[in-house]
């Protein structure tokens, strides 16, 4: 079986001692081929943006890691720093939620787009012509006057843009997207969202798109995980997952989007779990409809029913209903 | 741009104008009859009082004193010295070398000592953060006479590196001279530029453009250059107008406690006897220095950050 | 603590909460209780009279009569530090009171009389500002004398900007919360609101830079003794005592001017560590 591009198995990071009840990651696997664009999915505090950035090895200051990240066959987690770094500039680029807080507001456009490609030992000039050819393949009009000009002369739109372009600068075979879309109004998230399906068919980029909306990632995604409490609860393809989820708490999800033709949308009850709640068996029972009394102390493990992927000790049961 | 220049500009003269009335007018406000006051309670005879009279136009209505006062200022006439019997132009500009001299060194060592301490302490945290800061903590407490006590007591009477006192001539013997009261005049303002720096460092490290600059594979020490750095300075940048104010009175603290013939002791020894045109004519070219360092620090912020010059002069 | 009425459990509360919290800063605390029971109580504590000349015991070094050695005109060195802690604890504490009384009252006025008054009073501020408030002190003693009243006086004016400008960006920042409006709309005075509503919020921070601010003063003040404009020999003073110990150094003795230096730096540490302390308190109680 050729190998995949993103293999990340039984992935626990834990926080610095006393900081936190519960490990912010739990035993987490994904993976994604060559050219696939994967969603990962779950409400603010599951974990999906620590999963995200721990592909760069980026961990939460004193964290512990154990399992292992593969990135091309090679493990992240006990990579030396020099070649970290070459990772992080050629082969995984990683686009983040608020391109204003993520761009230096004091530097210009031009420098932020060739910063990784000068650490790599690229010339300043050929850099900037690159960095020129990228701002015109997000959409900037006028990328050369663009280069000298200042993040706070664009708009939020726009500087998602120029971030996009500075991730692609290295020619990653893999882009993370971290929310990218949510500090946006609806029009400028749908261009976005244009601009990176076209660019990841344009080069035949893998992508890991997080994000908490479930109906953003089934609309581009080819498979989605699911994740609660540092836990991935399901995996499916997008299509399965949006008509034929098996986890109560997808389902869950799904009912409480709000639609043009269905009826008045349902939350989830209960709130999600903090980092400073310890977890015995399934993390999702509290909230659970379907919860029994062997949910509290048994953790599910991943089983596979027809096309998914699912951890819950009620599956079966749950799929013959 | 331009118009904020200008309104800068005419708000330091406007500062002038009230503080030269203000420090003309305390003559005034003293005591007792001004001509009495500036010979410095001293009896003198009809023909001297006379002649203080008219030296200082005292016959004058108030205002008109002032306009005359004020113009031989622009014509760098201050008066001549009660004390002295000399123009007290001619003074301050003989001790004038001596006192930028000694500023100078001190605020070399204030910027050095100061933002390296600083940016050590917010780039190393954990034990060297601690010592940073427990020793600026102590710095900022001492004032500048009681470190020059203590730096001769150790330096100077102990162990006989430096000198106590004297002002040196030629420039080795003068910065063998200057390095006890210079060190003396820093220590306070280092402790503050110090904990302001490590401040604002730490503010900026925690900036989500930082990790995002490291999350592209550029090493750290480059982060911290290019994004740490100059996004940390606009808090030191305001502080270092505070400290400049501080070491242009300060000085006459150091001067006296060394012994240095230059500015700050001109004032010190004019204050007891009185001689009021010194102390009149050292005030004002204080607060000038202080207020135009203050413009360039001003001036300097758009160099620092490129959005405020898109705020005020910018197509808005 | 629950037995006691509520005022004064809000009273308490912040010292308690300020010496449980930390070793250094019940240190601090404790250092500046002793100070002031020192000032105030140097008359019974201190074994000579500070100011009883002894030509015979000069320079005498550490003794079991003069713990801390005597100067050169053989006077305690430590009966004169008592007595010192008055002066130097008290033009201080004027200091501290008068600025920040004077500078709330113009923040607060600025702040919510608005409009033409703030600009008057924010000009006035930063005139006050582009001089510094050592040299406005040495002019008002140029022009009425040496002596603590003088030095005081300026001080007092010329810290009253800073506190000034921190009530009125607090009072500011108060305005805009709604309770303010809500007071307003049903008819409460701007005098009433400031006073019962407006204030204690803005109080605690301006306590903390106040306590800072006593810091300096006390730096200042004991520098214009050190040039002999403030308080007057042969009176007590830290400041006044460092000058007169320089004379000490050169004949080889150190403690007559490094002693008063000490305790200088020690009080201001410690002023500057409650401060901060309460500062942090505020910070907290905001998040």
């Amino acid at each position: 079986m050729p190998r995949h591009l993103l293999e990340v198995e039984n992935l626990t990071v834990r926080l610095a001692a006393g900081k936190a009840a519960r490990p912010i990651l739990d035993g987490v696997s994904l993976h994604v081929a060559q050219g696939e664009t994967v969603g990962l999915v779950g409400e603010s505090g599951s974990g999906k943006s620590v999963t995200c950035r721990s592909v760069l090895g980026l961990f939460p200051e004193g964290a512990e890691a154990d399992g292992s990240l593969r990135v091309d066959g090679n493990d992240v987690l006990t990579m030396p720093s020099a070649r970290l770094r070459e990772l992080r500039r050629r082969d995984v680029s990683m686009i983040f939620q608020d391109p204003r807080a993520s761009i230096n507001p004091i530097r210009r456009i031009g420098d932020y787009v060739t910063e990784g490609m000068r650490a790599g030992g690229v010339s300043r000039d050929l850099a900037l012509k690159r960095a020129e050819e990228l701002l015109e393949s997000v959409g900037i009009r006028d990328s050369h006057a663009a280069l000298r000009r200042y993040p706070h002369e664009f708009s939020g739109g726009m500087l998602q843009r120029v971030m996009i372009a500075g991730a692609l600068a290295g020619e990653p075979r893999l882009l993370l997207a971290d929310e990218p879309t949510t500090a946006l109004d609806v029009t400028t998230q749908a261009e976005v969202i244009s601009i990176l399906t076209g660019l990841r068919t344009e080069r035949a980029m893998a992508m890991l798109f997080v994000t908490h909306d479930l109906e953003l990632a089934a609309a581009i995604c080819d498979r989605i995980y699911v994740m609660y409490a540092g836990r991935i609860v399901e995996v499916q393809s997008a299509e399965g997952l949006f008509n034929r989820p098996r986890h109560p708490y997808t389902m869950g999800l799904l009912a409480a989007t709000p639609r043009l033709d269905a009826d008045r949308p349902r939350g989830v009850p209960g709130r999600p779990v903090s980092l400073a709640d310890a977890l015995t068996g399934c993390a999702f029972a509290a909230r659970c409809a379907h919860a029994r009394p062997r949910c509290g102390e048994q953790e599910p493990v991943p089983q596979v029913i027809d096309d998914a992927q699912v951890a819950c000790l009620r599956a079966e049961e749950l799929f013959d209903e | 741009m331009v118009r904020f220049l200008l309104r800068r500009i005419a708000g330091i003269i406007a500062t002038l104008v009230v503080t030269s009335f203000a420090v003309f007018g305390s003559v005034h406000l003293a005591p007792g009859d001004p001509a009495s006051f500036l010979l410095g309670g001293r009896s003198a005879s009809p023909a001297a009082v006379a002649a203080i009279r008219a030296q200082y136009n005292l016959d004058d209505p108030f205002l008109v004193q002032y306009a005359k006062w004020v113009g031989g200022v622009l014509t760098g006439d201050f008066g001549r010295s009660v004390q002295f019997r000399q123009d007290v132009a001619g003074l301050i500009t003989a001790r004038l070398p001596t006192t930028l001299w000694l500023v100078g060194y001190a605020a070399l060592l204030i910027v050095v000592v100061g933002l390296l301490l600083g940016a050590l302490a917010a780039l190393r945290p954990g034990v060297v953060d601690r010592l940073v800061l427990l020793g600026t903590g102590i710095a900022t407490a001492t004032p500048s006479f009681v470190a020059a006590m203590g730096l001769i007591s150790l330096f100077s009477l102990q162990l006989g590196w430096f000198p106590a006192f004297g002002n040196g001539s030629g420039v080795g013997d003068r910065i063998w001279h200057l390095t006890l009261p210079a060190a003396a005049l820093a220590l306070t303002f280092a402790g503050l530029l110090a904990r302001v720096t490590r401040a604002s460092m730490l503010e900026e490290l925690g900036r989500e453009h930082v990790e995002v600059s490291r999350s592209r594979g550029v090493p750290g020490r480059d982060v911290v250059r290019r994004h740490v750095w100059r996004n940390a300075l606009g808090p030191i940048a305001t502080v270092t107008g505070t400290v400049v104010a501080g070491l242009l009175v300060a000085t006459s603290i150091v001067e006296t406690a060394f012994g240095l013939s230059g500015v700050g002791q001109l004032l010190v020894g004019s204050v007891t006897v009185k001689d009021f045109p010194v102390v009149q004519a050292v005030s004002l070219l204080v607060v000038l220095a202080f207020v135009s360092v203050n413009l360039l620090v001003d001036l300097l912020y758009p160099l620092i950050d490129p959005r405020l010059t898109h705020a005020k002069g910018g197509a808005s | 603590m629950t037995a006691l009425p509520i005022h004064r459990r809000k009273i308490l509360a912040p010292l308690t909460r300020l010496a449980g919290g930390d070793k250094l800063v019940t240190a601090a605390l404790a250092v500046l209780v002793v100070l002031i029971i020192a000032a105030v109580f140097a008359p019974l504590i201190a074994p000579h009279d500070p100011e009883a000349i002894d030509l015979s015991a000069t320079l005498s070094g550490l003794t079991p009569d003069h713990l801390l050695g005597t100067d050169q005109s053989g006077r305690d060195i430590l009966s004169r530090m008592l007595y010192g802690a008055q002066t130097g604890l008290l033009g201080p504490l004027l200091v501290v009171v008068i600025s920040t009384v004077l500078g709330t009252l113009l923040g607060v006025s600025a702040a919510w009389l608005g409009g033409a008054v703030d600009a008057l009073l924010s000009r006035m501020m930063d005139l006050v500002f582009s001089f510094p408030a050592l040299l406005l002190a040495i002019t008002l003693v140029a022009v009425f004398g040496v002596g603590l009243t003088a030095p005081v006086i300026a001080m007092s004016v010329a810290y009253a900007p800073y506190v000034g400008r921190l009530a009125r960006s607090v009072a500011l920042q108060e305005m805009t919360r709604p309770y303010i409006q809500a007071y307003r709309v049903q008819g409460w005075s701007g005098w009433a609101i400031c006073l019962r509503h407006l204030l204690p919020n803005i109080v605690p921070l301006i306590l903390a830079q106040s306590a800072i601010n006593f810091g300096y003063a006390l730096m200042d003040l004991a520098a214009l003794s050190f040039l002999g404009f403030g308080v007057q020999p042969p009176a007590a003073d830290w400041g006044a005592m460092v000058n007169e110990g320089a004379g000490a150094m050169l004949q080889g003795a150190m403690l007559p001017a490094l002693a008063p230096g000490a305790i200088i730096v020690i009080t201001v540490v410690a002023f500057s560590m409650v401060g901060e302390a309460i500062a942090d308190r505020v910070a907290l109680r905001e998040n």
